[in-house]
């Protein structure tokens, strides 16, 4: 077989805010072009967890190839690049945006431009695609198609004015659409006598095939048989299996160069293959890899434990499984005097925290208990030496500590004018910087430089409750700064509860303390004794609540035919306290840790 | 297993009321036309057989719970007796007790309950405000109430008053005015029980619907301790966690229980223990009739208790004790260690803490851990 002539071929993503109808279009490009039958077409046929699809967002880079007959009655390849949907996977996006030549920019007929977007049209015009805008939904009764033309060109600087008119969910535009990707995209450019140069786009675990390769190849082919090498990794391994999924699986002998496809090698683990790396050829390697690879490091840090410790196993081999298709989560034991044995787990955010959470407990069935979700610090000790802090049980001796540094984010929010001040008060009370504010049509774009410990507790879940929805966001890492950070312990009758301590700007410790005081006097049932619960830095105690001692717990009747009854309910309550961490002589219901730790509830 | 010295405790149950009280979760039933000579053949039946399996042994208390015993006929009561002095025969103190209501139509029996050889009432006067007396669901009131008593006074050497307190509303003024009454009536024997609202009850369901609010337990630890210390003062202290007597007064058959002897149990939803077997008798008064004609018996369940299983039990029960538990002697009827039967690190810190006081081999809660004591069992049984 030929290779597919390159002005022929077509790379393509879409950026779109979330709901704003990327899958639904995606599904729709690929009934146009035949690539499933009516009755295979499920709904958003490219996100394939139930995550996904409940959250509407796109964990995965998925591809799909479609062939489409043009107007000038020449047939296409086209390639799109479905990338993951959230800031917490921004290297991913990268990868998959450096995949393309171009993009379809979906922005939502009612809602118009949102921050997300932003961020990632300004990705892919860095990695010059051409980018096609498309006004989608416009059917809806709130639909202002010219509005949001108009803001495509102010806020983005783009030309709107041959921008396609669509609605997705009503098939209307589609064609359009195909006819845009052909004629203002550009084909890739590659050389195919050149050694092969193909980009690792994304992997994942297949249970029948093993991990399964998305590859955009740049030079030279890729074939069945032939020996490659990861040149990041340093490893050789034989591609057993060529194809594209349309979006099934289709075996094909070699893909080309411009070509996007999918290769199987024998791999056991995702984590062989790291997303960024050039594939080339064993015999003939290229001389230089790709541009552009970053080894991934999680950013957001939290303890998982199990509700119950004899699902300490069941625990350790469901992590394992998932890391097997999701390299970019890191897990080490981690044992907690309150909660048991456990798992010290990286992320990349938030969001891919809750959903590791999320799968965790839905597909293996695990009861979890997630500690407050932390940050690397960077303890500078006076000995000089750096120690990245990743639980804050960890944190060296104060009298070793020279000084601590912090991780800060950039923030771009966008957010209508009425809702404003709410955002500001928000961001001021993070200890956020402001760099920045501009006012277009109604609404307001601020930069923000934040600390990201700020933002991992319940910044995002606040920034919605104060703009009711409105307001979005996205961030970047931009370094560390130094600040007053202090470690907060929590004393349950006069013993520190690990799990409960945590790092804390100065300035914020006193009313993080007195909250969690409160918060676990009303979860701590009272005990035959009065317990005092402390919030303290160092020696020194900020916060201060008593649980006063139960006076009563007796039964008042208990004759001959109580024996039985009685001793069922003992029983029952015995077993009931094993469910409980014992702390200072104090019983603690995983319910209150659970509830103390719950994430996002007015700390 | 079985201590064939200690005498057996017989307990016999009349589960008919006139009318169903909205705190009571005991095994009660409202039937009109009771088939008296039905029912004797059944009880003796069903004695008969718990006979054939306890013969060598002797009864030394017999009690008729309820249900509402005082409503069975004198002279039902008294082929009852009769019939256990011929099977077992009687103790020569034996104790017969028979929990009454305190109405007229009750006390008139009271004479001929006596000549059937009851030796002892025990009377559900509940309380001793007549607002009260209506609210507990009670069909007499207090001056019929100290009637009956007064009857019964004449007739018995022994008599209980049983009283509920910590009740909604009830302050501990009107808790401690009530008492000093009580006591001052003159019996040997108080039971006084802070009011507890069952699952199942109507009293649950109001507490559900927001419209009962039971005391704060706060408020009812006061009074407990109150009740504590008049009852001491007034030579009726406690020896249980809900029952003040006399000294040499207490309730033989009760402390039977808490001494977690052998006690056998006959009629409707009857629990005994014979020899390390758990034994329950059919709950509905129907079923539980039919089944004795059929087989001779109202037995639903017969379990053989674990060792660890008595041995909770009699911790449990023995705990409620003033005198405590012998944790050795549990340990030599169980064939259980003593280190198998109490955590001794659980028990460590609550004595600790002055709530539970070791001495030779014996467990006892002391007066401050009275109150507390199931919390003091999750800690101190393993």
């Amino acid at each position: 077989m030929s290779k597919f002539p390159l002005e022929r071929i077509r790379n393509f993503s879409i950026i779109a805010h979330i709901d704003h109808g990327k899958s639904t279009l995606a599904d729709r490009l690929i009934q146009f072009t035949g690539g499933l039958s009516e009755r295979e077409m499920t709904n958003q046929v490219l996100d394939t967890m139930d995550i996904e699809k409940e959250r509407g967002i796109t964990i995965k880079a998925q591809t799909v190839r479609l062939d489409y007959t043009a107007q000038d009655g020449v047939q296409y390849q086209l390639n799109l690049m479905d990338t993951p949907g959230h800031v917490d996977f921004a290297y991913e996006v990268s990868r998959s945006l450096a995949a393309c030549e171009g993009a379809l920019l979906v922005v939502d007929a009612a809602q118009g431009v949102e921050a997300q977007t932003l961020a990632n049209v300004y990705q892919s015009i860095e990695h010059d695609h051409e980018i096609v805008p498309v006004i989608n939904k416009i059917d809806l009764p709130a639909a202002e198609p010219e509005k949001v033309r108009a803001e495509i060109e102010e806020v983005i600087g783009l030309d709107a004015s041959d921008a396609v008119l669509t609605s997705a969910k009503s098939g209307i535009g589609i064609a359009e659409i195909l006819e845009a990707i052909v004629t203002k995209i550009p084909p890739p450019k590659g050389d195919p006598h050149a050694p092969l140069k193909a980009m690792l786009v994304d992997s994942w675990y297949d249970p029948y095939l093993g991990v399964v390769i998305l590859v955009r190849v740049v030079d030279g082919v890729i074939r069945k048989g032939a020996q490659i090498k990861f040149m990041q990794a340093g490893t050789t391994h034989l591609v057993d299996r060529v194809g594209c999924m349309r979006p099934k699986l289709e075996q094909l002998s070699e893909l080309g160069p411009g070509e996007v496809g999918i290769i199987t090698a024998q791999i056991k683990e995702v984590a062989q293959t790291r997303v960024g790396d050039t594939i080339t050829d064993a015999k003939k390697p290229a001389d230089a890899p790709l541009p552009g690879f970053k080894e991934v490091q999680p950013v957001v840090f939290c303890g998982l434990f199990p509700v119950d410790a004899n699902d300490f196993e069941k625990l350790r081999e469901s992590i394992a499984k998932l890391r097997l298709n999701d390299a970019s989560f890191s897990f080490e034991t981690e044992s907690s005097a309150a909660l048991g044995f456990g798992f010290r787990c990286g992320f990349l955010g938030l969001l891919h925290l809750e959903i590791i959470q999320e799968r965790l407990s839905r597909e293996y069935d695990l009861d979890l208990i997630t500690t407050a979700p932390s940050v690397v610090y960077h303890v500078y000790l006076t000995n000089g030496e750096m120690v990245p802090l990743h639980n804050p049980a960890d944190m060296p001796d104060p009298v070793k500590i020279a000084h601590i540094e912090e991780p800060w984010i950039e923030a771009t929010i966008y957010v209508p004018d009425e809702y404003l001040g709410g955002i500001l008060k928000l961001c001021q009370d993070r200890r956020g910087i402001q760099m920045n504010m501009t006012y277009v049509g109604g609404r307001a774009q601020l930069t923000y430089e934040l600390p990201l410990n700020e933002v991992v507790f319940d910044f995002y879940d606040r920034l919605k409750s104060i703009s009711r929805g409105y307001a979005s966001f996205d961030y970047h890492q931009i370094g560390y700064r130094q600040g007053d950070l202090v470690k907060m312990n929590v004393l349950v009758n006069a013993e520190p509860v690990d799990a409960l301590s945590m790092i804390v700007h100065r300035a914020a410790a006193d009313a993080r303390g007195r909250h969690m005081c409160e918060r676990l006097k009303d979860l701590i049932p009272r005990h035959m004794f009065k317990i005092p619960i402390q919030a303290a830095i160092g020696a020194k105690v900020i916060a201060r609540e008593t649980i006063s001692a139960l006076r009563k717990d007796v039964t008042a009747k208990c004759y001959g035919g109580d024996a039985t009854r009685k001793r069922k309910l003992l029983e029952k309550q015995k077993e009931g306290k094993k469910r409980m961490r014992e702390y200072g002589s104090v019983s603690i219901p995983q319910e209150a840790f659970i509830a103390a730790l719950r994430m996002g509830e007015g700390t | 297993m079985t201590q064939h010295y200690a005498p057996l405790a017989l307990y016999i149950h009349w589960p008919f009321c006139v009318a169903k009280c909205p705190y009571c979760d005991f095994n009660s039933h409202v039937r009109t036309g009771v088939d008296h000579t039905a029912w004797e053949q059944a009880l003796l039946a069903d004695m008969a057989h718990e006979f054939a399996l306890t013969q060598g042994q002797r009864v030394g208390s017999i009690f008729f719970g309820g249900g509402t015993p005082s409503l069975m006929p004198p002279r039902l009561v008294g082929a009852l007796i009769d019939s256990a002095a011929r099977h077992w025969g009687l103790m020569p103190d034996v104790e017969i007790t028979l929990e009454a209501n305190p109405s007229s139509v009750e006390a008139a029996r009271f004479a001929d309950l006596a000549a059937a050889g009851v030796n002892r009432v025990s009377l559900g006067v509940q309380a001793l405000e007549d607002e009260a007396l209506h609210r507990l669901g009670r069909v007499h009131d207090v001056a019929e109430a100290l009637a009956a008593l007064g009857v019964a006074q004449a007739n018995f050497a022994r008599v209980n008053i049983d009283l509920i307190y910590a009740r909604p509303g009830q302050s501990v003024e009107a808790w401690r005015a009530e008492l000093e009454r009580a006591l001052a009536l003159g019996t040997e024997h108080l039971s006084l029980y802070q009011l507890t609202i069952e699952p199942g009850t109507r009293f649950a369901t109001e507490v559900a619907m927001g419209r009962l609010h039971p005391l704060d337990a706060d408020a009812a630890a006061d009074q407990f301790e109150l009740t504590r210390a008049m009852t001491a003062a007034a030579g009726l202290p406690a020896y249980e966690v809900s029952n003040h007597a006399q000294p040499g007064a207490e309730s033989h058959h009760n402390l039977a229980y808490w001494r977690y002897q052998d006690y056998l149990g006959i009629g409707p939803g009857a629990h005994g223990r014979r020899g390390g077997v758990a034994t329950l008798r059919l709950k509905k008064p129907e079923n539980w009739l039919s089944a004795v004609a059929r087989h001779g018996h109202g037995l639903v369940e017969e379990t053989l208790l674990e060792p660890r299983d008595r041995a909770r039990e009699a911790l449990i029960m023995g705990l409620r004790l003033r005198e405590g538990v012998d944790v050795a002697r549990i340990a030599a009827r169980t064939g259980l260690r003593a280190a198998d039967i109490i955590d001794d690190a659980g028990v460590a810190q609550i004595e600790a803490q002055g709530l539970l006081r070791r001495a030779a081999d014996h467990l006892i809660v002391t007066e401050a851990g009275m109150l507390l004591l199931d919390s003091i069992l999750r800690e101190a049984v393993r």
